[in-house]
């Protein structure tokens, strides 16, 4: 009986060890195969060059670009939304209230809602409803709007990342001590200048946080942009908000789904998941160190 | 006499919740004066100071009812705006809660709120300030410095200073000194002496020794009430009440 009990518990101690060495192993896996399979394609001409000969040469810039200015147009739009969402969840509603909870219970369910769905509620509500009323409102039917572009896709992203922004912008307002705020009102102020002068200074690494992660989430989604905007391949970068775009995430399920010869642009789709890759890690790498930062204050 | 009484509350009442943790309070707080509120924890008594600058106003579960007066006004009165109230009652904490910015900014920021821009006079405010809080020796070669990074007595010097820089009449102190050193305590101690002849006192505090020695009129609260009310001298040489002998004699409490 006591034997039994004892290689019972080495056996649940090899278990779950050989578990989590098997998910660390998995991780340095796919990390080496990429590197392994990219790195040599890796060069100044592939990152500035443009896509050549059916995606089987060249580079990767205008997707660069693309997803650089999609990130940027939607934290434009998601941050602020976020930020005012967190700040009135905190500061304006009770824990416990029922408005409260409710707003809560949508950000979580807007947390679980799978991509593809989204990019489907960009086509349907940015680009068909919108776009499309837009259109017959201002240019007469003219088709401008009502059609994928960098704007819907951006803004179908920011939806998709603004449970991101929301919990993050909340953690730090929550750090901010009862008694600033209570130091701030003592002295005349009022709530709103409490919020603006002492909170959210307060809470700037927390929404830039926020801010990172947003775009460490959304540079690697690819369903949302499907349907709202991302090119197959364009010769020129986007220069205004109804034109389209190419991204990396799309690029890559491209280049291994509908290129003419997928083999010849295996390298290139290595090269350009280890961009992918090292882009969204140093984001996250970032995320963390301004969090650790954070929270080393907090406790000062 | 009524001329100088500077706050009065009449049969105020607090409750939270179901909780009734203030019960028919009737006190009179003279101009000019530094009024000790005393008592064991949990007696009311930083409740009561909160409620002269409707603090308490943050506080959903709390409910008031009874009046406040400052100056004749009542301040519970729905065209009263907490926000003008609190300008007029300061409020000194426990914890010193200065700004995490500049020493400098600290203090300007009551001003600036009220809508002072101009450099000079903000200039003249901090420095101001500071020598009412007798620390402008200590700092005035690095008011850029971080409130943050003075030591906790200055912390709560810095502390006095935003609240006199917005020009309040009345400053109410929650146990300003509970966290301090006794070289620190003191400094505190001598410099509400000198607040008094500017400004209306009331402090709230656990150090009977405290009370005895900064206050002009004492208040002992027990339990939501207020048991007595007296100068100083009396309410610690012969207290009218057996429950105020017991507790300033360390019976309880």
């Amino acid at each position: 009986m006591i034997v039994s009990k004892k290689w019972m518990g080495r056996f649940i101690a090899l278990l779950t060890g050989g578990s989590a060495i098997a998910t660390f192993l998995m991780v340095l896996l796919i990390i080496g195969i990429i590197v392994h399979g990219g790195a040599g394609h890796l060069s100044w001409d592939f990152i500035f060059g443009s896509p050549e000969k059916g995606m089987t040469e060249g580079g990767i810039f205008p997707a660069i670009v693309g997803t650089f200015l999609l990130v940027v147009l939607m934290s434009v739009a998601g941050v602020p939304i976020g930020t005012i969402t967190a700040i009135y969840l905190n500061e304006y509603v009770g824990q416990t209230s029922k408005v409260g909870r409710s707003i809560r219970f949508a950000v979580n369910t807007l947390a679980g809602i799978p991509a593809i769905v989204f990019g489907l509620f960009g086509l349907g509500f940015f680009i068909s409803f919108m776009g499309g009323g837009m259109d017959k409102v201002f240019n007469g039917g003219t088709l401008l709007w009502g059609q994928p572009n960098i704007l819907w896709a951006s803004l179908t992203l920011a939806l998709l990342t603004l449970p991101v922004v929301i919990v993050s912008v909340e953690e730090a307002i929550k750090s901010v001590p009862r008694e600033l705020r209570e130091g701030s009102l003592a002295l005349g102020a009022t709530k709103l200048e409490t919020i603006w002068k002492i909170v959210l200074p307060q809470s700037m690494t927390g929404i830039l946080t926020g801010a990172i992660l947003a775009v460490s989430r959304g540079a690697g989604e690819v369903a949302p942009i499907l349907f709202t905007g991302a090119a197959y391949f364009l010769p020129d970068m986007p220069n205004q908000l109804t034109d389209q775009f190419m991204e990396l995430g799309y690029h890559i399920y491209i280049m291994s789904t509908q290129s003419p010869d997928v083999e010849a642009t295996k390298p290139i789709q290595f090269a350009t998941t280890l961009v992918l890759l090292i882009l969204t890690f140093t984001l996250n790498f970032s995320a963390i160190f301004l969090r650790w930062h954070m929270r080393r204050r907090a406790i000062r | 006499m009524t001329d100088n009484i500077k706050i009065s509350s009449k049969d105020l009442n607090l409750f939270y919740g179901e909780k009734h943790a203030l019960r028919h309070i009737d006190m009179q707080i003279e101009k000019n004066k530094v009024t000790a509120l005393i008592g064991p924890s949990g007696c009311g008594k930083s409740t009561f100071l909160r409620c002269l600058n409707r603090m308490n106003d943050l506080i959903d579960s709390a409910k008031i009812n009874g009046k406040v007066e400052v100056d004749g006004q009542d301040i519970y009165a729905k065209d009263v705006d907490p926000v003008l109230l609190r300008r007029k009652v300061g409020m000194i904490f426990q914890k010193s809660n200065p700004f995490p910015k500049s020493i400098y900014e600290n203090i300007a920021y009551g001003p600036r709120i009220h809508g002072i821009k101009d450099k000079r006079t903000l200039d003249e405010i901090v420095e101001r300030s500071l020598r009412g809080a007798a620390l402008w020796e200590e700092v005035k070669d690095e008011l850029t410095k971080s409130g943050m990074a003075l030591s906790g007595g200055q912390q709560q010097r810095l502390c006095i200073a935003r609240a006199i820089a917005v020009d309040p009449e009345v400053l109410l102190m929650d146990e300003p000194a509970s966290a301090l050193d006794p070289i620190a305590t003191a400094k505190i101690e001598e410099l509400i002496w000198q607040l008094k002849e500017t400004y209306t006192v009331v402090i709230v505090t656990h150090s009977m020794h405290q009370a005895s020695r900064v206050s002009d009129t004492t208040a002992f609260f027990y339990m939501g009430e207020m048991v007595e009310m007296g100068p100083t001298q009396k309410i610690f040489t012969s207290p009218s009440q057996k429950r105020t002998e017991d507790y300033i004699t360390g019976r309880f409490g």
